[in-house]
């Protein structure tokens, strides 16, 4: 189209000063911002940098980040695909599909206390009203307190109610291509004498690679910056800390910058390598 | 005749498990919902499945609960707070991101491709490394604690994913479209008000439904910019400190939670279709 040289950054400048004020310049900022103190006063190297590798809850935070990475993602996108593929052999499909896609709409403060609830503990011996340990009870199982129970048990609880909300996030997306491969080839596999085990691994999974490694980097860009289950749930206690409620922490309640400033840092480089997959995925389709 | 009764001995185990699956994921919310209709003292005595077993004096049902949330807990006025984040936060960005994509996908000019490189490697920064530049700011201009300051920072956080999506729909409009337009003579305005606007209303759609309910979900960036205050704060963050001070009256935090998530389910049933083929084209497509 042809127009003045001006016209387009009209329709660009908006975006431009918005994106330039909220997210480039305090990046850029934030990056200058960890060589300092707590009070952004005095240049201390990478002494930020240091604390954050060697802190004793840095390296927990790091280390449950790497598990709500591995566990979350291969949970949600496993799931989501196993329910795409089953759910659509049954009639009532857009009634079950509905329903695990529902708490994608719940915000995770409101799954949390609805999974606090699930998790509810009391001491045994009284009526549980969390239903998981009421059922241990039935089978004479004391009551296990899944919130406190660390390191494994309450950070898996945690990445459970993340998997609740995400997984029908993946199941829609695996659905759609699912359901996208022609039938005809299904069939043919069919004739030819295949199982449906079969059919799943030589025919189905290898068309749903692409959609599964989108779906897992989607995933791990965004778990790595989990925030809201940990912050609510335990808020960090009993070793289920995480990198971006120790930056919260660090902000508001410490209020050190430097340190704030530096674990955001870690957090940018984490996401970084995902980043780059994923731009050079777009470059190669336009 | 062995064939036979292996097929639906095998239907049966399907429906058996997607049934499961489908209570599994359903649970959770329903223990919250009968909890939030029950009389404090039967909630702390016996679990919430008993009502369905009929024992008579565990049945009592009450609206108590929403009374107190609504007025004595701030849950009322954090819903109406929610609403006043929400609508602005969601249409500025939409509107910003539209002109930036028509001018991307239709104008030619000096750097475009870099730019919008630019634009969609932004997808990735964590919020966190904005943070700290970004409330010191707004605690100097007064915007921090405001409706104005979190509008603002919703639609510099939301603008990549919406200019990313909103360009993929638009570059794809047919050519002929803008063609036939410019040599008419209409002007740049018109084009964008007659032809991109109208044929991009399912992807608008998509992407109003996306924006809301990740800002009404919202707690991190309600946390940072305004505070605890209960004067502006939503109902997420109103919520996440009930869940301190309430932290055993599940009556009460299920009622506040139940009144939380109306608006995000109705959005969500609503208007599922678009939400779904949003979900795809933010990320198969791309």
């Amino acid at each position: 189209m042809r127009t003045k040289k001006i016209i387009p950054w009209l329709y660009l400048s908006p975006a431009l000063a918005v994106l330039g004020f909220f997210l480039i310049y305090p990046s850029c900022h934030t990056f200058y911002l960890s060589f300092f103190d707590r009070t952004s006063t005095k240049f201390v190297g990478l002494s930020n940098y240091i604390y954050v590798f060697s802190n004793r809850v840095m390296i927990t935070a790091f280390r449950n980040n790497a598990l709500w990475v591995a566990v979350f993602t291969a949970l949600t996108v496993f799931l989501g695909l196993v329910f795409a593929v089953l759910f659509d052999r049954v009639r009532y499909e857009v009634v079950v599909k509905s329903i695990v896609f529902m708490p994608m709409a719940i915000s995770f403060v409101s799954a949390s206390v609805i999974w606090k609830f699930v998790y509810a503990y009391k001491p045994a011996g009284v009526a549980q009203i969390g239903i998981l340990n009421a059922f241990l009870a039935r089978f004479g199982i004391s009551p296990v307190a899944w919130l406190i129970q660390r390191p494994w048990i309450n950070n898996l609880c945690l990445v459970v109610v993340g998997v609740w909300v995400w997984t029908g996030f993946c199941m829609v997306v695996f659905s759609a291509s699912y359901k996208s491969i022609p039938k005809q080839l299904l069939e043919a596999a069919r004739v030819d004498g295949a199982g449906e085990w079969r059919i799943f691994w030589s025919v189905i999974f290898p068309l749903l690679i692409p959609t599964l490694s989108v779906l897992a980097t989607t995933m791990i860009v965004f778990v790595l910056k989990v925030f809201d289950i940990v912050y609510v749930m335990t808020n960090g206690n009993f070793a289920t800390e995480v990198i971006a409620n120790r930056m919260y922490k660090e902000m508001f309640q410490f209020r050190n910058f430097g340190r704030s400033s530096a674990i955001a840092v870690a957090l940018l480089l984490l996401v970084t390598p995902v980043m780059l997959l994923n731009l050079r995925r777009i470059r190669e389709e336009r | 005749m062995t064939e036979r009764v292996n097929r639906v001995l095998s239907r049966t185990a399907l429906h058996a498990v997607v049934i499961f699956i489908a209570l599994l994921w359903l649970v959770p919310t329903i223990g919250v919902l009968v909890t939030s209709f029950r009389p404090a003292q039967n909630v702390a005595q016996s679990g919430w499945w008993t009502v369905f077993w009929g024992i008579s004096d565990s049945v009592r049902f009450t609206l108590n609960n929403y009374r107190i949330v609504l007025s004595k807990l701030g849950i009322g006025r954090a819903f109406l707070n929610s609403f006043v984040i929400t609508i602005p936060a969601t249409l500025i960005p939409l509107g910003i991101a539209l002109f930036a994509a028509y001018a991307l996908s239709w104008m030619r000019f000096f750097a475009r491709a870099t730019i919008f490189m630019i634009m969609v490697a932004l997808l990735v920064v964590p919020f966190q490394m904005t943070f700290i530049p970004i409330l010191r700011i707004f605690n100097k201009t007064g915007l921090a604690g405001t409706f104005p300051g979190i509008w603002l920072a919703h639609t510099g956080y939301g603008l990549p994913l919406a200019i990313y999506m909103l360009y993929n729909y638009i570059s794809g409009l047919p050519k002929e479209l803008f063609d036939s337009a410019s040599i008419d003579g209409a002007n740049t305005f018109y084009i964008f008000l007659r032809i991109v606007l109208p044929l991009s209303i399912p992807i608008i759609a998509s992407l109003t439904i996306f924006q809301f309910l990740w800002v009404w979900n919202d707690l991190l960036v309600a946390l940072i910019y305004l505070g605890g205050t209960p004067d502006v704060a939503p109902v997420t963050v109103q919520i996440s400190s009930l869940v301190g001070s309430y932290g055993q009256d599940w009556e009460l935090l299920t009622a506040a939670v139940f009144i939380s998530i109306i608006p995000s389910l109705a959005v969500f049933f609503g208007l599922q279709r678009y939400f779904v083929r949003g979900i795809l084209a933010g990320s198969i497509k791309g």
